[in-house]
């Protein structure tokens, strides 16, 4: 019987279902093909300007390809530099939902990072779990702070979040670097100041079978999260109502200040534990050397997925990718390693630029299919 | 030699103010203009560092540092002309656009700049108003550098023109709603370009300062921000260019204080004192920012303070 019924629903449904499912696809491509599009126009502008140096731009191409993506070693060497892209994306990406354009996501990144290289040494002694638990914690707290303070003061105090991001990532630099050459300061490092190297069991291992650690698991799992909290939850719903209109959203009760500073303080925590996890999993101690920009080149993944959590994975291994063959391409074609700075730009340009073109083609509308029919 | 002791202090901090606050007085003016035709470009870092590169670059090759100068204006025109132009299409974000084009610049800088970190260019000129003396800290403060002078005059200048000259009123209006400015004839868009072509220009001729004067040589980490800093400056200077003069002398102050302190020995906290613009810059937009309210003097179009 209960057969019969379903086929008796489903029967008088089944067109309407099979032209709102090519509506409900055509309604999604147009997010797809135009920044697919967009990075294909960035990588033209990108040839004509080596074809302008005189390289190939095969060449060029074919080298990313095999230094990115073309070996299991490259993969894995792209998916490594891909972690911490995922979570400085996140950094972007959620405050977006908000209307917020933080690009400050750097200084996160930092602090995190030496958060969580001085529990390590100061819990030294304490069970593995428990400190690793730990130094997670402090990083994403130092990273919640630094860019919950940006929230706090956009909602409270009006000040533009996207400078006060950028100055809060130049102070969080140079506290970086006080702290490295003052009290928290390995006295062994002479030539780069730095903390204390962690304790090998405090350490974070790679995946089985793989070179990658398990900051790659944590921040799929970090962007799937997110994209659970903004699209299905009540808090990303108020974000998104939010974002679009602050007054309207008061007006139906919403309690704007602290979404605001929830949406920051949590984007920096996870930009806290890009830190976290570049100390405990890849170099073993904080220096320097975190502050490489990849806060940076998180704001052209986030950019790039069109502020989407899920959209950040791919991007991020497209981009972690690209930077995994600069070396290659700097050895093979005699390039300065700011090739890699010049695509980028190059490609963040045209992706802003295809903004344009969002509702223009008839075919992404269905409502419109009707109309010319 | 005579010690002049703790007078060094101040005296470090007014010369260190004249010598650091030059590329803020360029990037500030330039940003005023700009964001007084109703526009913001925060890619003026990228522009910057551009500047410099091409300024030393030129200047390298050309053997004169003025040429370096016309060199970077020409490059801070064109990257403002690329803003302008990108920005004029229908629902492109000036912030967005900004942001890209400062990681731009700066990768295009290290690119072309890599053969040029080794060579040295010649310096721009200074001029010693301190040669009456014969105490060298005094001598070395009072060592203007004539683009120092150069910008003093244009703040001036600037500030003339916006209420006096039919240029000037045309970027206000087109500032403070498109809407009029098109119902006189005017394009905004036409005006933003110029505006936005003319602020690189100025914020270029500060990357110049910085790799032709002080510190006087191109590497990768020659600015530090002055670039970022100066678009909030001019919001603290209401877009005054007199006012973007002054806070650009308070701007070199605060980053004078490291090394003056330096100087006479006080050596804990160098980084924190490194960080004490961004910090004032930081503390200044607190001060001066307020929910609720327009600021006084904002371009009514700029999308920053809306």
């Amino acid at each position: 019987m209960a057969d019969v019924t379903a086929t008796d629903v489903a029967a008088p449904l089944a067109p309407p279902k099979l032209s709102g499912a090519i509506a409900f696809a055509a309604r999604r491509a147009e997010g797809l093909v135009i920044p697919l599009a967009a990075l294909i126009a960035g990588m033209a502008a990108f040839s004509l300007f080596l074809l302008a140096l005189g390289k190939s731009p095969t060449q060029f191409f074919e080298l990313m390809w095999r230094g990115g993506f073309g070996s299991w070693f490259s993969l894995q060497n792209a998916l490594l530099r891909a972690t911490p892209l995922l979570f400085a994306a996140l950094c972007v990406a959620l405050p977006a939902r908000l209307g917020l354009t933080v690009i400050g996501g750097e200084g996160a990144i930092v602090l995190g990072g030496v958060a969580a290289a001085a529990f390590g040494h100061w819990l030294s002694g304490l069970p593995a779990p428990m400190v690793i638990l730990a130094m997670g914690l402090a990083a994403m707290a130092a990273g919640g702070l630094w860019i919950g303070a940006v929230g706090a003061l956009r909602h409270y105090r009006a000040v533009n979040e996207t400078i006060s991001s950028l100055l809060m990532a130049y102070i969080a630099i140079a506290l970086m670097n006080q702290l490295v050459e003052g009290p928290l300061r390995d006295p062994a490092s002479l030539n780069k100041p730095s903390t204390h190297p962690l304790a090998e069991a405090y350490r974070i291992g790679p995946i089985p079978g793989m070179d990658v650690h398990w900051g790659l698991v944590v921040g799929i799992l970090a962007c799937v999260a997110c994209w659970v909290l903004i699209d299905k939850t009540r808090w990303g719903f108020a974000a998104r109502v939010a974002g679009g209109n602050v007054r309207a959203a008061q007006i139906q009760g919403l309690s704007v200040g602290p979404l605001i500073v929830g949406f920051c303080a949590l984007a920096g925590a996870f930009a806290g534990l890009a830190g976290m996890f570049e100390v405990a999993a890849v170099q073993g101690t904080a220096n320097a050397s975190l502050a490489i920009g990849y806060g940076y080149t998180g704001i052209l993944v986030a950019f790039l997925a069109r502020q989407n959590p899920l959209g950040c994975i791919p991007v991020a291994f497209l981009l972690g990718g690209i930077a995994a063959a600069g070396g290659l391409i700097q050895r093979r074609m005699g390039l300065p390693d700011a090739t890699i700075l010049v695509l980028q730009g190059m490609l963040f340009i045209t992706v802003l630029m295809s903004e344009t073109l969002y509702g223009r083609f008839k075919i992404f509308n269905p409502d419109r299919w009707k109309r010319a029919a | 030699m005579e010690d002049i002791g703790l007078w060094g202090v101040p005296l470090a901090i007014l010369g260190g103010a004249i010598r650091v606050s030059t590329p803020f007085i360029f990037v500030s003016l330039g940003e005023a203009v700009t964001e007084r035709s109703g526009r913001i470009n925060l890619g003026l870092e990228g522009t910057l560092v551009f500047g410099a590169m091409a300024a030393y670059a030129v200047a390298v090759e050309t053997g004169s540092p003025w040429f370096g100068v016309l060199a970077a204006m020409a490059a801070g025109a064109g990257f403002g002309l690329v803003h302008g132009w990108i920005c004029s299409f229908p629902r492109v974000n000036d912030i967005a656009v900004g942001i890209a084009l400062m990681l731009f610049g700066i990768g295009l800088a290290f690119f072309f700049g890599k053969p040029y970190i080794q060579p040295s260019a010649p310096p721009l000129p200074a001029i010693g108003f301190g040669d009456w003396s014969d105490i060298p800290q005094v001598r070395a403060a009072l060592n203007v550098n004539v683009l120092f002078l150069f910008g003093a005059a244009l703040a001036l200048a600037l500030w003339w023109g916006f209420k006096n000259t039919k240029i000037g009123l045309i970027v206000r209006v087109v500032g403070d709603s498109a809407d009029s400015a098109r119902a006189m004839g005017l394009s905004p868009t036409t005006v933003r370009l110029f505006a936005t072509a003319f602020g690189g220009a100025l914020a270029a001729i500060g990357g110049a300062y910085l790799s032709l004067y002080y510190p006087g040589s191109w590497n990768e980490r020659i600015s530090s921000g002055q670039g970022l800093m100066a678009v909030a400056l001019v919001i603290f200077a209401r877009w005054n260019p007199i006012g973007c003069f002054a806070a650009a002398m308070l701007f070199g102050g605060a980053g004078a204080l490291g090394p003056a302190l330096q100087s006479v020995g006080v050596t804990q906290g160098y980084y924190l004192f490194y960080a004490a613009p961004y910090i004032l810059t930081l503390l200044i937009m607190i001060a001066t920012s307020s929910p609720g309210r327009q600021l006084a003097g904002a371009p009514g179009e700029l999308s920053i303070t809306k």
